[in-house]
């Protein structure tokens, strides 16, 4: 007797319509981590808001996560978010983002979003390159890489988006790849429960466009094979060299503050200040 | 949907971007998002208390965009929201503009016109910005301007405004300019029954994947975040359930003529102009915002002297009120067009007279300054 299992995040979609990404992209496994980390929570869906912006990352909720979703230009999401969770304070607001999104075009709206610390959780899908657009670098894009706006090799150094979230103000930062699901899904529901600005950058396998540029073209395998053996922990990161840790990925979670004022609550502490004048 | 709302009457003495917030006030605004710039900072300061008193939402943003992008979010979080800033400003949030359109969200966006182009002038009025808002963000669209020429119509047209968006799920733009802006006159604040405030027609319970909250000429109800509506809102081409279709014609057809009709075909409603003196007129004269005021001392001046001229005014300027040109022109022999700019509206004008009257164009002597009613008077004389 054939018995049909329904998968256990199925719930989640909208239904009718598949996922747009190529495969063996990192999307999926974000979108799982996404997932299981409120479903774990039993946090109500609706009762979650997600804001994608343009790129790759913006389809991870965008149509497809049945629950309020805007998706906005490039680069904006994380100002948009802003709006929406001052207007719907209750709400918790997820936004999707791409590391063009974030560190590229919309950078400004990330380092205020963090020193207001607006109760907001990002998720930055970090593929090192602009996907969608065709494989050109990124202000993630490793020095020397050939892309196809960089045929003689990228000259100009990447950021560091975590440290760079870490520096602005954000209450709580972590960095996963794509190969460390558990410890991603993990913090993402701390930073979900985190009463700030959480950031989470998750380093993805882009095995069209960036497999290309480090010689696994289409082999999502390899690239998180590769994420395997250069992952080190924060932990161990301390004990270890600059020159150790060049073309490693730190994972771990990189800051936790608490008792920092968050936006929307020091919104509510002017209004009954102000009622009192 | 329509419902009162209480204001005690009054009457004061106060800048046009004053009375620019309290009409906001009054309209029921809830959400500020702003960032300083000249001549329209009075407007943000101003709220940046006053929104925390009526329990709203004030933010300084980081930029422009940023501040186009939260009024936009606020208001599907069902805040009456809004911004206010000069020509750089909108400039930086034409982009955002375009998702306000096609998301068919209401914001009412303030633009107290300074001089152009870039950092330009910041404290001279210039009607520059006219084409801006209707033809500034990419592809084809249709929005609601309306230019306000005193700070009594700052406070009444802005309350139209928020009346406008919410009706029409459009955003619309008050194109004032700095010395409306700065100017202080006599402001009558209405009585509690004069104000009548719409509401946006509002999507009350799910309807499952396919519900329809976009694209309908008769407006769409619109599914407000944080209750359970799972609405699936995108800047892409969509259909009218929220579903982003980016490779068929056909789709984007009926995207964009729906987005453009849900304005044109209700413009009897949404249009709004004044005429003066029109009844027995040889001589027309189109004129609006600050420019409107010397032009009716004009047409005052001349009646005196026996001279058959009248004012056409459009208070919305768009959507174009070419209908009500194209008549004027078949009663008038003359239109002549007064803006402080280099004739941004006089094209349109000439096109809605299709030949039926001349129409020619009379510019201020300097960009910037008031019209002299003898240069006005002298004109008339020439053509009359």
């Amino acid at each position: 007797m054939n018995k049909t299992i329904e998968h256990p995040l199925k719930k989640y979609f909208r239904g009718e319509i598949n996922y747009t990404t190529c495969s063996g992209c990192g999307n999926g496994i974000i979108s799982q981590s996404i997932l299981r980390a409120i479903d774990e929570l039993a946090i109500n869906f609706g009762d979650i808001a997600f804001v994608s912006g343009i790129g790759c990352s913006g389809w991870i909720p965008s149509p497809s996560f049945n629950t309020d979703v805007l998706h906005v230009t490039h680069g904006r999401s994380i100002a948009f978010a802003t709006g929406l969770k001052l207007a719907i304070p209750q709400t918790k607001v997820i936004v999707c983002v791409g590391d063009g999104d974030t560190g590229s075009i919309g950078g400004n709206h990330l380092i205020h979003a963090a020193r207001k610390n607006i109760d907001l959780t990002v998720i930055c899908v970090n593929n090192g390159i602009f996907g969608m657009t065709g494989g050109q670098a990124a202000p993630t894009t490793p020095y020397n890489s050939k892309t196809t706006t960089t045929p003689y090799g990228s000259i100009e150094r990447p950021f560091n988006l975590s440290n760079l979230a870490v520096a602005a103000g954000a209450t709580f930062v972590a960095r996963w790849t794509t190969y460390q699901a558990r410890p991603l899904k993990n913090s993402i529901k701390k930073a979900i429960m985190h009463k700030g600005f959480s950031f989470i950058e998750v380093v993805s396998q882009c095995p069209v466009q960036y497999g290309k540029v480090i010689g696994m073209r289409n082999d999502p395998v390899s690239m998180l094979m590769n994420y395997k053996e250069k992952s080190v922990n924060i932990r161990n990161s301390k004990k270890m060299s600059e020159d150790e840790l060049k073309d490693k990925f730190i994972v771990g979670e990189l800051a936790e503050k608490k008792n920092i004022p968050e936006l929307t609550d020091e919104i509510k502490r002017l209004r009954r200040e102000a009622k009192k004048r | 949907m329509k419902n009162k709302k209480n204001i005690d009457r009054k009457t004061d003495f106060i800048q046009g971007n004053i009375a620019c917030a309290e009409g906001a006030i009054v309209a029921g605004c809830n959400f500020f998002a702003g960032y300083p710039i000249t001549p329209a900072s009075e407007i943000t300061h101003y709220m940046s208390g006053k929104m925390f008193e009526i329990n709203g939402t004030f933010i300084q943003t980081e930029d422009e965009i940023a501040a186009i992008a939260n009024i936009v979010s606020a208001s599907w979080g069902g805040n009456k929201s809004m911004t206010a800033t000069s020509g750089p400003g909108i400039s930086l949030m034409l982009e955002n503009i375009g998702l306000a359109v096609v998301t068919e969200t209401p914001c009412v966006i303030v633009n107290v016109q300074r001089g152009g182009p870039s950092t330009g002038s910041p404290s001279i009025p210039l009607q520059g910005d006219m084409l801006q808002p209707k033809f500034g963000s990419h592809g084809e669209y249709q929005i609601i301007a309306l230019a306000p020429s005193s700070p009594q119509e700052m406070f009444d047209f802005t309350i139209v405004a928020f009346n406008k968006a919410e009706k029409y799920r459009v955003p619309v733009f008050i194109l004032a300019d700095a010395l409306v802006g700065h100017m202080r006159e006599r402001v009558d604040f209405p009585f509690e029954d004069e104000i009548i405030l719409d509401e946006r027609n509002k999507l009350e319970t799910y309807q499952g994947i396919h519900q329809k909250i976009f694209l309908d000429e008769n407006m769409a109800p619109m599914p407000i975040f944080g209750k359970g509506l799972k609405a699936n809102i995108t800047g892409s081409t969509h259909k009218e359930d929220g579903f982003r279709n980016v490779s068929d014609p056909k789709i984007m057809d009926n995207e964009i003529k729906r987005l453009s009709n849900k304005i044109l075909k209700n413009k009897e409603d949404i249009v709004l102009i004044e005429e003066k003196y029109l009844e027995d007129a040889e001589v027309a004269i189109f004129s609006y915002g600050l420019v409107y005021r010397a032009v009716f001392e004009t047409v005052n001046i001349a009646r005196r002297k026996g001279l058959k001229v009248g004012s056409f005014r459009p208070i919305t300027i768009w959507p174009f009120p070419q209908e009500q040109i194209e008549e004027l022109s078949k009663k008038v022999k003359t239109i002549i067009v007064c803006e402080n700019n280099l004739g941004q509206m006089f094209p349109f004008v000439k096109a809605a007279a299709n030949g039926n009257a001349k129409v020619i164009f009379l510019p201020p002597e300097t960009l910037g300054t008031l019209y002299n009613p003898e240069n006005i008077l002298n004109t008339i004389k020439e053509v009359i």
